[in-house]
């Protein structure tokens, strides 16, 4: 555990977790972990040990015929038992201790879709997508949904996972201990492009946080009359986008991400592609090709329109 | 008296042998083709972004592995143990009903090949919604072909083949022992058969339920999934694992028992702690009943529910942990003689207990929502299933071969494909225990390179290539064994059951003369029995009618598959009259 722990970034392990939440379960794997390695050392000792010392040699007696032993049988029922009293009071604990609500958290509404995941913060009016943005040091409470299959929602080193269910609501509380950029991914298996249903948790500090939350409230300009943006916001009615997305200000799409600040976010496409001009050419060229059972479909949209499209999406900011 | 030969009298035979012999081989080649499956599976995961196979083939591949290792190939190879042997050590001259015996073989085989027809039509639409079938994924809205049909109609086809191998199993156990053989003096492989068979017409009845209300939501339009319309996808989560568990326990238990058999026969002592060993058996066939929900701990089933399963599967542990030391023990002061069987036993003992401890660690719910649904998890159940169950059975299959053909299978291959087996399940599957831990999901037919676990799934692919390399030496073993396999006589091993009483391969009436039992361990406590020339001895004879009858079943399940009402009428006209001519054949043939 600990050679895994030391070796190249794993930007999904569990054996180094930055929040509250993760650091309960990691203490008390690590509990757990110590027992079953005693226990691992015991029977494999004893298991070696007789496979050598009593190998069949040539003209040996037959061996005693034990049918038996009660002490025996007692002692290695009581021994589970009591290790396992070692491990279940410091489970029940743990249960208990992390399904608690903390007070004044920060509340945010997660759905499940396929194949990405919908962001919203009720107390502040925000709707993003796959990227998450979180102050360091503040409760955080999720609220986790679906819209269509079950997905499970999972940042490793912030803790555990929860299942996204339609018509259920499960959450995850923590408090996030250091700023940073962190990995996930859903972990339910949900349909063709599961592997491709990414997330990615950004822990900010409170004015980095609070600069992203007055940016994310802003609506867009209108762009300048006459710009390639212009043209690409025509385009976005043009090609139907706006029946599936919502840009405040312009469009109201329920269907697909919204993208009233998509150029904002770090990547796009559930999170499996940096969000880079080539990229967004290659997404909405071929939505299908780039990932297996997109919904997004295909929408042959031509090369002078393409260009457009990318230059309004990436004045989104 | 003599066997009859050539095709007709296999499609016909009610000889538990022979219907053994045909559930070895179906199962087997499900077991080398699930074997490809995850070949495949491994080839796809040797390399980040890797385009072997496209996403949908990836999903159909997992699924099918997962099914075909499950229903089609550990439980049928378990049945062909049962089939063989079980009427052989209890002293019997076949199962209690034959026939039924015939008709559940053609079932299993009918259902196996029911669904795996899915991979040769047109685009391959062969199951994908994962061996565990979760809704809403596996309804109509998402998953709109026939993929799912295929899956759950042929899981129903076998359930009904496993109803019936459970029912016969019971009632030869309980019915046909041979006199003095009482309940406490059955050979634990027969024990766990019937406490296997218990949890098997007990946990059947469950998946049928969940598959037929499945059914209904795909074909008839009822919502018993659907949230929409007030149905609820966790319902098919309760009832999937409340089969789901007894399941894991049907698919171990046999191999406990086959560890039970060739421990005792290669150490040259009596099991230790007999009575404890089947009365532990005992209980984790009724405690595997109240542990479902730890399949569920993401689900958010709050944390009371949470605390009570996770007590009940660290509970579990308890009679399991009992059954190692009591292995332990016998082995303790033994002379053992590390034969392929007795190797094969050994490593069902070291590495079942590596499954074991892993398992420890997500039965507590908070440490297991890192866990659950990642390659740790995965690690887990093959440590388990590959590591015990297989090694259980590979162990039963060099133990019991030469009783099932009359040739001992070579010993320097069965070494050679042991060490194959056993460092090669090391390195496929002991490096996904970090691979979960460091993030990585089950079930993702590609993974970032920036996980940082390109090395870990690379081992884990060498680990399958030689995993398959001992599977082409142990078939090269069986195919050499044919012709020039040492005959075995009847207790090549020293055996102190009584299958070892009678000779190698057994006659059709299996015993001369029915023994008395005196002991629990009849040919090492006492002398064999005197020959005496047997008089007319009843066996029964062939029949068509459990395959007639058996046909009917796919045919029925085409009627779902394709949306044509008509068919059934069909199918079911074809069950019944096998069925009504079956009941008034003629009882001596």
């Amino acid at each position: 555990m600990s050679i895994a722990a030391c070796a190249g970034p794993f930007p999904q392990s569990t054996l180094s977790p930055t929040s509250d939440f993760g650091h309960s379960i990691d203490h008390l794997f690590r509990g757990i972990f110590w027992w079953a390695v005693g226990v691992f050392v015991v029977v494999e000792g004893i298991l070696l040990f007789s496979i050598i010392r009593f190998r069949h040699r040539e003209g040996a007696p037959a061996p005693a015929h034990h049918h038996g032993h009660t002490t025996l049988e007692i002692a290695w029922t009581l021994a589970p038992a009591l290790i396992l009293v070692f491990i279940a009071v410091p489970t029940v604990r743990t249960i208990f201790e992390t399904n608690v609500a903390p007070a004044g958290a920060l509340r945010v509404e997660v759905t499940g879709h396929q194949w990405w995941w919908e962001y919203h913060y009720p107390d502040l009016g925000i709707t993003t997508a796959n990227e998450l943005h979180v102050p360091v040091g503040k409760p955080i409470s999720i609220d986790i949904t679906s819209a269509d299959v079950i997905h499970a929602w999972w940042t490793p080193r912030l803790g555990g996972k929860r299942d996204a269910i339609p018509n259920h609501h499960n959450k995850i509380f923590f408090t996030a201990d250091s700023v940073g950029d962190f990995m996930g991914q859903c972990v339910e298996y949900c349909g063709a492009s599961h592997a491709n249903m990414r997330l990615r948790t950004f822990v900010d500090s409170d004015s980095g946080f609070q600069a992203w939350v007055a940016n994310q409230k802003a609506v867009p300009a209108v762009p300048a009359k006459g710009s390639p943006e212009e043209a690409g916001r025509a385009d976005f009615m043009k090609y139907g986008c706006i029946g599936c997305h919502t840009v405040a200000g312009y469009s109201n799409g329920p269907i697909g991400p919204n993208l009233t600040h998509v150029a904002s976010r770090t990547m796009i496409a559930g999170d499996i592609m940096m969000n880079t001009e080539q990229h967004l050419r290659d997404w909405i060229a071929n939505p299908p090709g780039m990932k297996p059972g997109s919904i997004m479909p295909n929408l042959h949209v031509s090369q002078t329109d393409l260009s457009a499209l990318i230059a309004y999406l990436q004045s989104l900011k | 008296m003599s066997e009859a030969t050539g095709l007709k009298s296999w499609l016909t035979t009610t000889d538990h042998k022979r219907i053994g012999k045909l559930y070895f081989w179906t199962a087997f080649v499900m077991f080398l083709i699930g074997g490809f499956e995850a070949e495949l599976i491994r080839i796809q995961l040797a390399k980040p972004e890797n385009t072997f196979v496209t996403a949908d083939t990836y999903n159909q591949l997992f699924t099918m592995h997962g099914t075909t290792m499950v229903f089609m190939a550990l439980m049928p190879l378990a049945a062909a143990f049962f089939n063989y042997i079980v009427p052989l050590q209890i002293g019997a001259r076949d199962v209690a009903f034959p026939r039924l015996n015939a008709f559940s073989y053609w079932v299993f085989l009918l259902g196996t090949m029911f669904m795996n027809a899915s991979w040769l039509l047109p685009h391959h639409p062969a199951p994908d919604g994962g061996w565990f079938g979760y809704a809403t994924l596996t309804e109509r809205q998402f998953n709109p072909g026939p993929n799912i049909d295929f899956w759950l109609l042929g899981l129903q086809i076998l359930g009904i083949a496993s109803l019936a191998a459970g029912f016969n199993f019971i009632v030869t156990i309980l019915n046909l022992r041979a006199p003095g053989m009482k309940m406490m003096r059955l050979p634990v492989f027969s024990w766990m058969t019937l406490v296997t068979s218990f949890l098997m017409i007990t946990a059947f009845p469950v998946i049928t339920v969940a598959l037929v209300f499945l059914m209904f939501d795909r074909v008839f339009g009822t919502h018993f999934y659907l949230p929409a319309a007030g149905g609820d996808p966790v319902l098919w989560q309760h009832l999937f694992w409340l089969f789901g568990h007894p399941e894991v326990y049907i698919l171990i238990l046999p191999a406990m028992g086959v560890v039970s058999e060739v421990l005792p026969t290669f150490a040259r002592k009596p099991l230790f702690g007999y009575t404890v060993v089947v009365y532990s058996g005992v209980l984790i066939g009724f405690m595997g009943w109240g542990v479902w929900s730890h399949h569920m701990f993401s689900v958010g089933l709050g944390p009371i529910a949470d605390s009570v399963f996770a007590l009940t599967t660290m509970l579990i542990a308890i009679p399991t942990g009992v059954k190692i030391f009591n292995w332990l023990a016998t082995l303790w002061g033994g002379q053992i003689r590390l034969t392929t069987a007795m190797c094969f036993a050994l490593g069902f003992i070291g590495l079942f207990t590596i499954g074991g401890l892993s398992g420890v660690t997500h039965a507590s719910p908070p440490a297991d929502l890192q866990q659950t649904d990642t390659y740790y998890v995965v690690a887990h159940f093959h440590y388990v299933l590959f590591g015990g169950t297989m090694m259980g059975l590979f162990a039963g299959m060099y133990y019991w071969w030469p009783k099932m053909t009359g040739r001992l299978l070579s010993e320097p291959l069965g070494y050679v494909h042991f060490w194959l087996t056993f460092i090669g399940m090391n390195l496929t599957f002991f490096p996904m225990h970090f691979t979960g831990l460091l993030g990585m999901p089950r079930r993702v037919y590609t993974y970032s390179h920036d996980l940082g676990v390109d090395d870990m799934n690379m081992v884990s692919t060498v680990g399958a290539v030689i995993l398959g390399i001992g599977m082409i030496v142990f078939v090269y073993n069986i195919w050499r064994t044919r012709t020039k396999g040492a005959v075995a006589g009847p207790n090549p091993w020293g055996g102190a059951t009584l299958e070892w009483s009678i000779p190698s391969p057994p006659p059709v009436h299996n015993f001369d003369v029915i023994p008395t039992v005196t002991s629990r361990l009849p040919l090492w406590d006492s002398a064999p029995a005197p020959k005496t020339p047997p008089g007319h001895i009843h066996v029964p004879g062939g029949s068509w009618w459990p395959m007639v009858a058996a046909a009917g079943l796919p045919i029925m399940a085409l009627a779902p598959l394709t949306r044509t009402l008509w068919v059934v009428f069909v199918g079911g006209a074809v069950l019944i009259y096998g069925i009504y001519r079956w009941a008034y054949e003629p009882f001596e043939v």
